[in-house]
């Protein structure tokens, strides 16, 4: 994933596209960002993940120029969104949380208005195209569904030819389907060469999305990496489950050495381990003329690293769909 | 300011496809101007009314009517709905900013104004036998200043009202005293009390300054310096408390 990173390089060199140090910001008393810092490459998609309230769009309001920052630096393709509002507002598209348009503002009265306030917009009907929403060019905003609201506030950020796209919480709300299409529209954003940041508190969002991220909690980053990263980084452990086809004598596992615990429930051995622990245990059963019945690996998430990291749990009240049976969140779930 | 004019045309565009803003703005003075034109009690010169009728009484009222519906319900609804929806936020992200949105409004409104007036003041001669203003520049000053502070009484409602609906309620407070002390139900007859409040209300000053102008004379100096003062400090207090979001 690093390698999309690199191979999209080529507009600005190896500058990172957005600087953020030890960013600090209140509202009157309430501290909403304590201290928060990251770099966002050129080219990548950048999850900043947090729960409710961590501060996550504070942050990235501060990157945009909507706040003003009571501390720490703030560099947005070189320039300072609190003093070089204009620059940065040109290169960076933004879909924002909860923003409308006029009720009765036809789909393509808006692109057309949007891209008009740019130097070298996109040509919208292309994007209108691409989109999905062709056949709605006259509708007005008030008849959307609310995955089509969505895709317009995306082409809105796109139309300006952004460097940028700062996407806030784009699929809250959204149906398992239109979150899957969702997340194709980002990809897609960034096989354009744009650089995504992408706000979300969807473990699994960020978990498939994301070439890394910054975890954010009351106001602090708690760890920046890539999501893989992150999950080796608190779990070594793997575990495995299975039903033996044939009675397995406990000792045949425990003896192995990259076993290091045997646990049963019912007819059910859940072994737990490290290194190439499926290869050892499905050999050692092969020579025991025995089958893994219902074999399943499980591996930590994203999720289970935000635990670990945070010591406590992300929002549970907006978590989406756990259908995907490719998930490894899925996996885990089930269990 | 880059994008206005674009906003602007879009902005006239919505204007256009708001059933109540056309009917409060825009038709209410004209059929109000119809209907009491056809009332024969009304086309008859009065003495009390020293030789005028009561339709060239009412003349100058329904100007200052068509510029208060839209200065005090279609404006400020207008602006904190875009702010209450995000709109004004969504465009700060933008190169144009919200502040060419609020632009776009002021001058879709200051159009339609425009537009209202000079359809009352040709209806008004051409149906009605209403002689158009002889004090052709002491009307257009005083239409100014008419506008000006009451667009700043729009702008107030539109920085304290939390929500669109919160706005026309406010608009509609302002909007029925405003027209009372101006003589809209009492015209040529107001009593003396509430003409003396209105004198000192931009709405009364207003209409007392058109009236004038209708006469051929040009306006008393206090009822312009009434509608100054509203105007810059109107004005100014908007500017201070108007939010983005």
């Amino acid at each position: 994933m690093s390698t999309a990173a690199a191979q999209a390089g080529g507009k600005g060199g190896d500058m990172p596209v957005i600087e953020i140090e030890n960013l600090h910001k209140r509202y009157g008393r309430h501290v909403a960002v304590h201290d928060v810092s990251f770099t966002v490459e050129r080219g990548e998609i950048f999850g900043i993940l947090g729960p409710n309230g961590a501060g996550k769009t504070t942050t990235v309001e501060c990157a945009q120029g909507l706040r003003t920052r009571d501390g720490g630096t703030v560099r947005v393709l070189g320039s300072d969104p609190a003093t070089d509002r204009l620059a940065v507002r040109r290169k960076v598209g933004v879909q924002l949380q909860e923003t409308q348009l006029p009720d009765r503002m036809r789909v393509a009265e808006a692109l057309d208005l949007y891209s008009s306030f740019y130097p070298d917009p996109a040509d919208w009907r292309t994007l209108l195209a691409e989109l999905g929403l062709a056949d709605k060019a006259d509708t007005p905003f008030k008849k959307l569904s609310g995955g089509q609201k969505q895709r317009l506030s995306v082409a809105l950020a796109l139309v300006g030819n952004p460097e940028i796209a700062i996407l806030d919480e784009l699929t809250t709300g959204m149906d398992p389907q239109a979150r899957r299409d969702t997340w194709q529209l980002v990809e897609d954003i960034r096989a354009r060469g744009v650089t995504v940041l992408l706000v979300t508190h969807f473990m699994e969002e960020a978990e498939r999305l994301c070439d890394r991220l910054a975890l954010i909690d009351a106001g602090r980053v708690v760890a920046v990496g890539t999501p893989a990263g992150l999950v080796a980084e608190v779990d070594a452990e793997q575990r495995v489950r299975f039903r033996p086809s044939a009675p397995l004598d406990d000792r045949l596992l425990t003896g192995l050495p990259e076993v290091t615990g045997v646990t049963r429930t019912g007819n059910q051995v859940l072994v737990t381990g490290t290194g190439n622990l499926l290869h050892a245990l499905t050999s050692a059963l092969a020579a025991q003329r025995i089958t893994a019945v219902d074999l399943r690996v499980e591996q930590a998430s994203l999720e289970d690293a935000f635990v670990a990291l945070t010591g406590r749990h992300p929002d549970r009240s907006h978590r989406p769909d756990r259908a995907d049976p490719t998930s490894a969140a899925a996996q885990r779930a089930r269990q | 300011m880059r994008g206005l004019p674009k906003l602007a045309a879009v902005e006239a565009k919505l204007f256009l496809r708001e059933g109540t803003t056309l009917v409060v703005g825009l038709a209410l003075p004209i059929v109000l101007l119809v209907v009491f034109g056809s009332v024969p009690a009304m086309r008859q010169a009065l003495p009390e009314l020293g030789g005028s009728r009561i339709i060239d009484v009412y003349a100058p009222i329904l100007v200052g009517l068509a510029v208060a519906s839209l200065s005090l319900t279609v404006l400020p609804t207008g602006l904190a709905t875009y702010r209450d929806k995000g709109v004004l936020r969504r465009l700060a992200t933008t190169p144009v900013g919200p502040g060419s949105l609020l632009g776009a409004q002021l001058v879709v409104n200051l159009v339609a104004t425009l537009l209202v007036v000079a359809l009352l003041v040709g209806v008004a001669a051409i149906a009605f036998g209403v002689l158009p203003p002889r004090q052709v520049i002491g009307f257009a000053l005083t239409l100014v200043l008419l506008v000006g502070s009451m667009f700043g009484v729009g702008l107030v409602i539109a920085a304290v009202a939390p929500t669109g609906r919160a706005a026309n309620g406010i608009g509609m407070l302002c909007y029925f005293p405003m027209l009372f002390v101006a003589g809209l139900w009492t015209p040529g007859s107001t009593p003396d009390v509430v003409a003396r409040i209105g004198e000192f209300t931009p709405l009364g000053a207003g209409v007392d300054a058109l009236h004038s102008t209708w006469a051929g004379a040009w306006p008393a100096p206090l009822p312009l310096l009434v509608m100054a003062a509203y105007a810059v400090g109107l004005g100014v207090l908007a500017a201070r408390l108007f939010r983005w979001e």
